[in-house]
């Protein structure tokens, strides 16, 4: 038995349960909605929003390094190459996994999940949870490469020798997955119940 | 319908009957297996102790120098202060605010959050005036607090600036460290649940 089966609303942040037309949680306060009817919209706009932005984050660079006179910039790719040129295999392989796999799946794991509500879906209900909640958990993990550009740029500030500035993409980066990890809050998990509402539990 | 002796799963929205639930133990839910209770014994107590550890550990971290950085006869000392204020020219600007929100501002809000919602029923019985916003303010701060990830990164920067000059790990970066494991474990010894619960029982005297 769920609560909306019953004619109750319950609260996502407290756990609570209502009998309609309470419009806030009279335990901690959250707005309360059986299902949020403008979530999935919400879910579409950040993701929008999150893949526009991650279309510069690649094309220019993350990174700007002088090193005596002469300037190199990178991009996030160019970037996963450096580290294996210098034989960091492992470091790249977290890079390369925070801002490319990360990003690319989060948006294919988000829109997979939105465009299943309401359909018969090749997973089961519990798997596109544990889906779900993964994408909350591991989205996070891209702002990585945004923090190694700051450190960086702070570290390596050598006159002459050396020096690293900050490039463009990093702002877009930092915005696409802002924007992403929105997306993922928009999205009601329970949605992804309400189809087999049928089973008799 | 007595809707008080019911809870609803966030993730399913299944029904379920409150019940007294032992500690150390953990009530999960029956059609999504999202765990729904796990109460720990002196929860109160150690999330505060926690949360005010970790408070004392960011501030160390914020201003004592992180790193140490030389080459070719530079030195290059740097604080987490420094990492936030690289983006600082121009258009960067806002990415500057960003990362001072991400790294620190954030945890350091949630921290406060915690410490006033849960602090004063600790001490006395009641929780202070507007403990449940704060409480639900620490819930909604939680995916955005990413000083763990920080950590990483600094990890990664080391890595790369390594061919290019020798580095020093200062104080700021073990406090950092420290930070991350106490707040993981807070996380872990925290049952909103019950928290939730908590504060509400208390609020009507
Ligand atoms: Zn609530
Ligand atoms: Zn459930």
């Amino acid at each position: 038995m769920t609560a909306r089966r019953a004619g109750l609303v319950a609260c996502t942040t407290c756990c609570k349960v209502h009998h309609p037309g309470e419009a806030t949680c009279l335990r901690c306060g959250s707005p309360l909605h059986s299902r949020d009817p403008a979530g999935l919209q919400n879910v579409w706009a950040w993701w929008i929003a999150g893949l526009i932005m991650y279309i510069p984050a690649n094309i220019y660079p993350m990174l700007r390094t002088a090193s005596l006179g002469h300037e190199t910039q990178n991009t996030i790719i160019g970037g996963v190459f450096e580290l294996i040129a210098y034989n960091s295999y492992g470091v790249a392989l977290i890079v390369f996994i925070a801002s490319v796999i990360i990003p690319v799946g989060k948006f294919v794991a988000i829109a997979f999940l939105a465009l299943s509500i309401n359909r018969a879906s090749i997973l089961s209900a519990r798997a596109r949870l544990h889906l779900y909640e993964v994408v909350e958990f591991i989205g996070r993990w891209s702002m990585l490469d945004v923090f190694v550009v700051a450190i960086l740029s702070a570290l390596v500030q050598f006159e002459f020798v050396a020096n690293v500035h900050p490039g463009i993409a990093a702002v877009s980066f930092a915005l696409s997955v802002a924007f992403t990890m929105l997306s993922a809050q928009s999205f009601d998990p329970r949605l992804i119940w309400d189809t087999d509402e049928a089973d008799p539990t | 319908m007595d809707v008080d002796g019911l809870i609803a799963c966030p993730a399913c929205d299944a029904l379920h009957y409150v019940v007294d639930v032992p500690n150390n133990a953990q009530a999960s839910c029956h059609r999504c297996e999202e765990v729904l209770f796990a109460p720990k014994p002196d929860a109160m107590t150690r999330v505060v102790m926690l949360a005010a550890t970790a408070l004392i550990l960011m501030i160390t971290a914020v201003f004592f120098p992180f790193l140490d950085l030389s080459a070719g006869g530079f030195e290059q000392r740097s604080s987490v202060l420094d990492a936030i204020t690289a983006f600082s020219d121009g258009l960067l600007l806002p990415l500057s605010f960003a990362v001072a929100a991400l790294i620190v501002i954030l945890p350091a809000l949630r921290l406060i959050a915690i410490l006033y919602a849960i602090g004063p029923m600790m001490i006395g019985y009641a929780p202070a005036r507007h403990a449940t916003a704060a409480f639900r303010f620490a819930q909604v701060l939680r995916p955005w607090s990413m000083a763990e990830i920080f950590i990483v990164g600094v990890a990664v920067a080391l890595v790369k600036v390594g061919g290019l000059a020798t580095v020093a790990i200062g104080p700021a970066f073990w406090a950092f460290v420290a930070l991350v494991v106490v707040t993981t474990l807070n996380d872990t010894v925290m049952c909103r649940l019950t928290i939730w619960k908590t504060l509400e029982d208390r609020s009507r005297y």
